[in-house]
């Protein structure tokens, strides 16, 4: 049961994130970007479905489709970060920025996990994350040094998303629980790396790194902000409405 | 002269080059033609785009947001092509906003319906793919290349489509409703895609004896129509032409007529999502202005640090 | 500010061992992003395993109505190729 759900964790994060970026698709600054934005969300996406498929061997009734598609608010263990809409081009960046550099440590993690399936799953999805990390890190550095709007803007969004940091680091029962049989990642270890490649980061982008305040927490417990909701509302809706047709 | 020998060049299946010398009316229609492909490629985006997000599982969403992925890639080897006939991409943004260029008017039309990404696969796409595989051989070199790359990368979509068509087809009732009303929309536009039949089609002669279309409209339009019958009985739907009718003696499908007012009013701009799609294309790139221009002040800085 | 980005010519070396061969352009308006973008839009399926981008402005290219006098020069020089030379019956390996 907690590998079940530290596996969803996982996916969701990435199910989540992917339904965000793919919302871009049309609507990006250039067509160069467009295609860019899309290559990370197929990315992640593909991450979702090797978990998903994985939690459905270990559940042995659901599908990947049912875990995606038929479960409620409560029942998603994404990150808040990731569910959080896109706003403008420098909000989604930064968003893509901190998941991935967080990840990119994580998954480095969880290549080394003694269950075969996670291990396989991080080694794989650490090559996609290390571009991920580039591609959104040279954003970060191009907003950040580019026009006195664009630091604005951008700075802007990294404040606004910094409260969603913590839950990065937070290591609750089931954490540590995989993390002593050798199986999960001691989330709390990676923070010395993640704050040298933030501060590298924001540095080199001319920004300020933001005041630790309030933290969001929850996920872990399927507490969410209100924007899930309407994400899966519109994700699921075809399965929703037509429970019985398969397609 | 240049021009004798530039039909002789054309005549022996040569191809043209961007620094060859060509007519001028022959770089012209070169623009109009290959920039209307590539804003359809783009603006043929959002309609599919539009279900991304509702995408019934995994598989299909990952599908769905490969496939429109393509066409932005598409859309960007067309306007390379473009380019190479000396405009820029900007300037044909510019047209595209201002109304200047067209793009295929099957693209405003609404998707209803998770169908509607089967009938745009199997249909809208097929069609392009009949006109795309014939224009392999136009005479100019790099429309030619971006047509064969294109050609190459798009054989799944029109599969991805029908096998959407097929499986709805073969659902629920109400799948198959789906299936039928998407086939019954998007039917009359798609065989519409091709063009204004040859005798109303005045650019044609040109562009056959220049050998930038290889096919006329009407022969493309047969094509198309001759494939698709039998895919459609296949998976038991009902192709929305009672004058649909195998004619032994011309060896391919009689059928009824076209509605080309509802194709002209909707080419000029009276078309269900013409605004829609215009506005929504032109937001994007009005909402990005701040990021090119960082991207740009950026690399102006970085120019400044090389040279101190 | 103009809304001019640089255009870049990519060339993709398909394989290990292989040259790289010319397959389009993007726009970009710094190096890393040139790269990147030529990624994207070149190696979707699998196509790569390096790239390089060059700013198209430092493309020199030979104009074609020079094409004669570049090219015509070397037809008659058949003696550049093997088939030209006349080889005793039945050598081998040469």
């Amino acid at each position: 049961m907690s590998l079940l759900n530290y596996t969803l964790r996982i996916a969701d994060s990435s199910l989540i994130s992917g339904q965000r970026l793919a919302e871009w698709c049309s609507n990006a600054h250039t067509l160069e970007e467009d295609i860019a934005l899309s290559n990370i969300a197929l990315d992640l996406f593909g991450q979702a479905n090797i978990l998903l498929e994985y939690a459905s061997d270990l559940d042995g009734k659901k599908t990947a489709d049912d875990f995606a598609f038929k479960r409620n608010e409560r029942e998603f263990f994404n990150l808040k970060l990731t569910e959080q809409p896109n706003g403008h081009f420098g909000d989604t960046i930064v968003k893509l920025f901190l998941f991935s550099s967080f990840n990119f440590l994580f998954y480095n993690k969880l290549s080394q996990s003694k269950n075969e399936n996670l291990s396989a799953f991080a080694f794989k999805s650490l090559k996609e994350v290390k571009y991920h990390l580039k591609h959104s890190k040279s954003w970060i550095v191009r907003l950040g040094d580019g026009t006195k709007e664009s630091n604005k803007k951008v700075q802007e969004s990294l404040n606004s998303m910094w409260e969603f940091t913590g839950e990065f680091f937070e290591m609750d029962e089931i954490d540590i629980e995989l993390n002593k049989k050798g199986i999960g990642v001691n989330n709390k270890s990676l923070k010395e790396d993640w704050n040298n490649i933030i501060n590298t980061t924001i540095l080199e982008s001319k920004l300020k790194r933001p005041e630790d305040g309030y933290m969001q927490t929850g996920s872990k417990n399927g507490l969410h902000t209100e924007h899930l909701g309407h994400l899966l509302s519109e994700m699921q809706y075809l399965q929703r409405a037509y429970p019985n047709a398969k397609w | 002269m240049n021009e004798i020998k530039f039909q002789e060049k054309i005549d022996s299946e040569r191809k043209i080059e961007p620094k060859d010398w060509m007519p001028e009316d022959y770089r012209k229609h070169l623009i109009r033609q290959i920039s209307q492909h590539a804003h359809s490629e783009i603006i043929g985006m959002q309609p599919e785009g539009n279900w991304i997000s509702r995408a019934p599982s995994l598989r299909a969403k990952m599908i769905l947001l490969a496939k429109v992925q393509d066409e932005a890639g598409h859309g960007l080897y067309l306007y390379s092509a473009c380019e190479t006939l000396g405009v820029s991409r900007q300037e044909l943004i510019q047209q595209l906003h201002d109304g200047k260029a067209k793009y295929s008017s099957i693209f405003n039309y609404p998707t209803l319906s998770w169908a509607d990404m089967g009938a745009i696969g199997w249909l809208v796409d097929g069609a392009a793919i009949v006109n795309q595989v014939s224009l392999q051989r136009t005479s100019y070199g790099p429309y030619s290349r971006g047509m064969i790359k294109i050609c190459k990368e798009e054989s799944f979509h029109q599969r991805q489509g029908y096998e959407i068509m097929a499986e709805m087809a073969s659902g629920t009732p109400e799948q198959k409703e789906m299936a039928q009303d998407a086939l019954n929309r998007f039917w009359w536009p798609s065989i519409m895609m091709f063009g204004p039949q040859d005798g109303d089609s005045p650019r044609t002669g040109n562009a056959m004896k220049w050998k930038i279309k290889r096919q006329t409209n009407d022969e493309l339009r047969q094509s198309f129509i001759d494939k698709t019958v039998h895919q459609a009985e296949i998976i038991g739907l009902t192709i929305p032409d009672p004058d649909l009718k195998w004619n032994e003696e011309r060896g391919h499908y009689d059928f009824g007529k076209m509605d080309w007012d509802e194709f002209w009013d909707v080419v000029n701009g009276k078309g269900p999502c013409n605004k829609q799609r215009l506005d929504h294309h032109k937001k994007a790139h009005i909402d990005g202005k701040w990021v090119r221009d960082a991207a740009k002040a950026y690399s102006e800085k970085q120019k400044d640090l090389v040279i101190n | 500010m103009s809304e001019n980005t640089n255009v870049w010519e990519v060339f993709i070396q398909s394989k290990n061992g292989l040259a790289h061969k010319h397959v389009g352009n993007v726009h970009a308006s710094d190096k890393e992003m040139a790269l990147q973008n030529a990624r994207d839009l070149y190696t979707r399926r699998n196509e790569g395993s390096c790239i390089w981008v060059v700013k198209s402005e430092y493309i020199v290219s030979s104009e074609s109505e020079d094409g004669e006098a570049f090219f015509d020069p070397s037809n008659d020089k058949m003696y550049r190729h093997p088939t030209f030379y006349n080889m005793p019956k039945g050598a081998k390996h040469i």
